[in-house]
């Protein structure tokens, strides 16, 4: 690969971020732009948003990424060339093809797929063995073991095995929740590490009647914290589930289990860490989402780093948060297993002097495959990948899904659904995982499941009115635009087909979404009922999973249908930097 | 400090060591007011109106000003908006009732809660919400007004990232 090597070479002008210093220039080996300079005397190695993808993955960062009010054109609300000039990268490096959409299908051949559980094994072994075994641990934000046709069917079960061998000692936990509670205990009884969770707790109901809870007492369902001991210092780490799970996903995967962001039990968390356990750094490895994450680090006190996920934002450089109590950083580290995030510290005794923070793209043309993780992965996937592997259709241009509006991934989709399911509206969830593909490459059924495979993948048509589709566009539009990122819950704006919209991302909810047309340029009546197709509800529905729909719809050798609408209008975010220019 | 009872229950609540409580569903939900003390009168009036601000003026008289000793734990977006749960807490002397508005449902007042002499001033309970509102706990301490406020929004779900 000596081309590959030399765009490397070229590309790798700012390979490494550390909080205090610009990104700077490497010299000599492509590969070693994964020499980081030792700091410290402790190494926290933080994977997140993994999406179960064991193998090398293509994956396009947003385009669009609108950040309203005080979140407007900061990170992570910074897309394409904003992004690169906020961070030092250079344009048409390999940093600025990982990091960002910038000429995304050209760059891909030069700098391949990134990823892959067993070229992470081999950079997180090396990480490791930098600084030794007692001075280095490894976490995982969550959304580790949902993602792929084989962790759907095997519930996460692929990846506890994956995360053992990797050797996650803690991880907490989001779609994790959606294989329901007894497939997730089963999990744990066999993954090597600990599930945290601080704010999860039994209902009253469930506490009434004596449902399995960590601590009777509080209520907590899982352990809330554990303390590892690197270098002869005590570092707390805290989890913090994804929030919003009993409303993000049907509650019936949950039913005992009421979540929230709980900070006042958080603060009394963090302070008897600080007070009691006398431990010298307090880490929070969250699942909050970044927004949710600087919100909260400016209101609790005591936590010297916030290791963020959920919201899928590869941010190269902590964001250093004031509160009453001092400085919290905030990180986000990507998805797709695209990323690994190494946070050097500098521990004294209670507190944490000093930090350095690189988050590494996983470029796996750079890394050896580690071979133990590469047959696992073999003996894992046999079983199913021979179904999966007839190519079902060959797109004709750039698959992707992120972005905050729409993308070519969910326009197939609600295309399939509408043509399949006879609607003439179709509404597709705003997920942020789902991986790319390359135009002219054909795509199998593990690429349409890496798309949809989720526990509640039935699709329904039902007749809505035009007024509730207007409320529904609304309020999901809310979950991402409202002012109050503790009102937020992660995630992108419900894709729709055959439904052309203008949308005022700074208006407030109700305001938002105005001149909903149909595709044949017909106005949308509220009173008038269309009928719309979907999948993925949150209430109980009986059709065809979706990937059945999408798969019949792409072996009848249809693919796309010309776009007639005019898809979304974005109005009042002229000039916002989480738009691309 | 409370407990439900039947299938509703937002519809039925006994408050022990309170004087009179009433809850208030959306619509035509019937009240379900638990025994009144000899003394006390059911706020009849003050559960009919619409309005916040006229509720609180038809319970108490007056308007309340804002406490930062009145702690209302409510949840950022409500995981089931036909049942809340919210609870007041408060370091305020004197406390001789606390009270709940929802400010977006039909009838304001939610609920109100009378605390006799010596009881220690911490209610919860599970509220009903049609859609995000402001939720206000009212606490009357030593013959005066005080006020707690916080949004909480109710989402029809789903599309998490």
């Amino acid at each position: 690969m000596a081309i590959r090597r030399r765009d490397f070479l070229r590309g790798s002008a700012v390979a490494a971020a550390s909080v205090v210093l610009p990104r700077l220039a490497r010299g000599a080996e492509a590969a070693s732009i994964y020499d980081i300079e030792r700091f410290g005397n402790a190494r926290i190695l933080h994977t997140t948003d993994t999406h179960a993808q064991l193998n090398p993955v293509y994956f396009r960062e947003p385009s669009i990424n609108i950040g309203i009010g005080e979140m407007a054109g900061r990170p992570p609300h910074l897309v394409a060339r904003a992004f690169l000039e906020h961070f030092g990268i250079r344009p048409d490096s390999a940093d600025a093809y990982a990091f960002t959409s910038v000429e995304f299908e050209k760059s891909a051949g030069r700098f391949g797929k990134l990823g892959g559980f067993a070229h992470l094994k081999t950079l997180i072994d090396r990480l490791r063995n930098d600084v030794g075994e007692k001075r280095a641990m490894l976490v995982d934000g969550g959304d580790l073991w949902q993602g792929t046709g084989l962790a759907n069917v095997m519930h996460g079960r692929d990846m506890v095995e994956v995360a053992n061998l990797l050797g996650i000692e803690a991880m907490t936990g989001h779609w994790e929740f959606t294989y329901g509670e007894q497939a997730l205990r089963d999990n744990l009884e066999h993954f090597k590490g600990e599930f945290l969770a601080q704010n999860v707790f039994l209902t009253e109901e469930a506490a009434f009647n004596d449902a399995p809870a960590f601590d009777k007492a509080s209520g907590r369902v899982f352990k809330p914290s554990i303390i590892k001991e690197l270098s002869g210092h005590r570092v707390a780490i805290i989890g913090q589930a994804f929030p919003y799970v009993p409303i993000a996903h049907p509650k019936r995967f949950t039913p005992d289990w009421t979540f929230g962001i709980r900070e006042e039990e958080l603060q009394t968390h963090v302070d008897a860490l600080r007070g009691t356990d006398k431990v010298d750094a307090i880490i929070l490895l969250s699942h909050n989402g970044m927004d949710v994450d600087l919100k909260l680090a400016s209101r609790v006190t005591g936590i010297d780093v916030i290791l963020g996920g959920h919201t899928h934002d590869a941010v190269p450089q902590p964001i250093a948060v004031k509160n009453p109590g001092g400085t919290t950083l905030v990180t986000n580290a990507g998805s797709n297993g695209k990323f690994l995030a190494v946070l050097d510290l500098a521990l004294d005794k209670g507190k944490v002097s000093d930090v350095r923070y690189h988050l590494l793209p996983v470029y796996s043309e750079l890394l050896k495959p580690d071979p133990a993780m590469a047959e696992l992965i073999g003996k894992l996937r046999a079983p199913y990948v021979t179904d999966w592997s007839e190519k079902i259709a060959t797109p004709d241009r750039l698959l992707y899904r992120r972005d905050n509006f729409a993308g070519p991934v969910d326009e197939l989709i609600c295309t399939a659904l509408r043509n399949e399911l006879d609607a003439e509206i179709a509404l597709s969830p705003g997920f942020r995982w789902g991986v790319t593909a390359l135009s002219g490459q054909p795509i199998t059924m593990e690429d349409v499941l890496a798309e949809t495979a989720i526990t509640y993948p039935e699709t329904y048509v039902q007749e809505m009115t035009g007024a509730e589709i207007k409320d529904v566009l609304e309020d999901i539009c809310d979950n991402l635009f409202n002012a109050d990122p503790y009102h937020q819950q992660g995630g992108d704006m419900v894709r729709a087909g055959g439904l052309s919209y203008a949308c005022s991302p700074a208006s407030a909810i109700g305001s938002r979404i105005s001149d909903l047309k149909l595709d044949n340029g017909r106005a949308i009546s509220a009173s008038h009922r269309y009928k719309v197709a979907g999948w993925a509800s949150v209430n109980g529905q009986q059709g065809a999973a979706v990937w059945d729909v999408v798969a019949k719809h792409l072996r009848s050798g249809r693919m796309f249908q010309e776009r007639l609408g005019s898809g979304v209008t974005l109005k009042g975010v002229d000039g916002n930097p989480g738009i691309a220019g | 400090m409370t407990t439900t009872t039947g299938t509703h229950p937002t519809r039925r609540l006994i408050l022990q060591g309170a004087a009179s409580v009433a809850l208030i569903g959306l619509g035509n939900l019937p009240f379900v007011p638990a025994r009144a003390a000899a003394n006390d009168k059911y706020p009849e009036e003050a559960f009919k109106l619409k309005n916040e601000a006229d509720a609180i003026k038809a319970l108490y008289g007056r308007t309340a000003e804002p406490s930062d000793k009145i702690k209302l734990d409510a949840p950022e977006i409500a995981e089931n908006g036909g049942v809340v749960p919210m609870s007041v807490t408060t370091t305020l002397d004197k406390v001789t009732s606390i009270s709940f508005f929802v400010a977006e449902n039909p009838n304001a007042l939610a609920a109100s809660y009378k605390l006799p002499e010596g009881t220690i001033p911490a209610v919860a309970n599970r509220l009903k919400m049609a859609k995000t509102s402001n939720v206000t706990a009212i606490v009357e301490a030593d013959g005066k007004l005080y006020s707690a406020t916080k949004e909480v929004k109710v989402t029809v779900g789903g599309c998490g990232g």
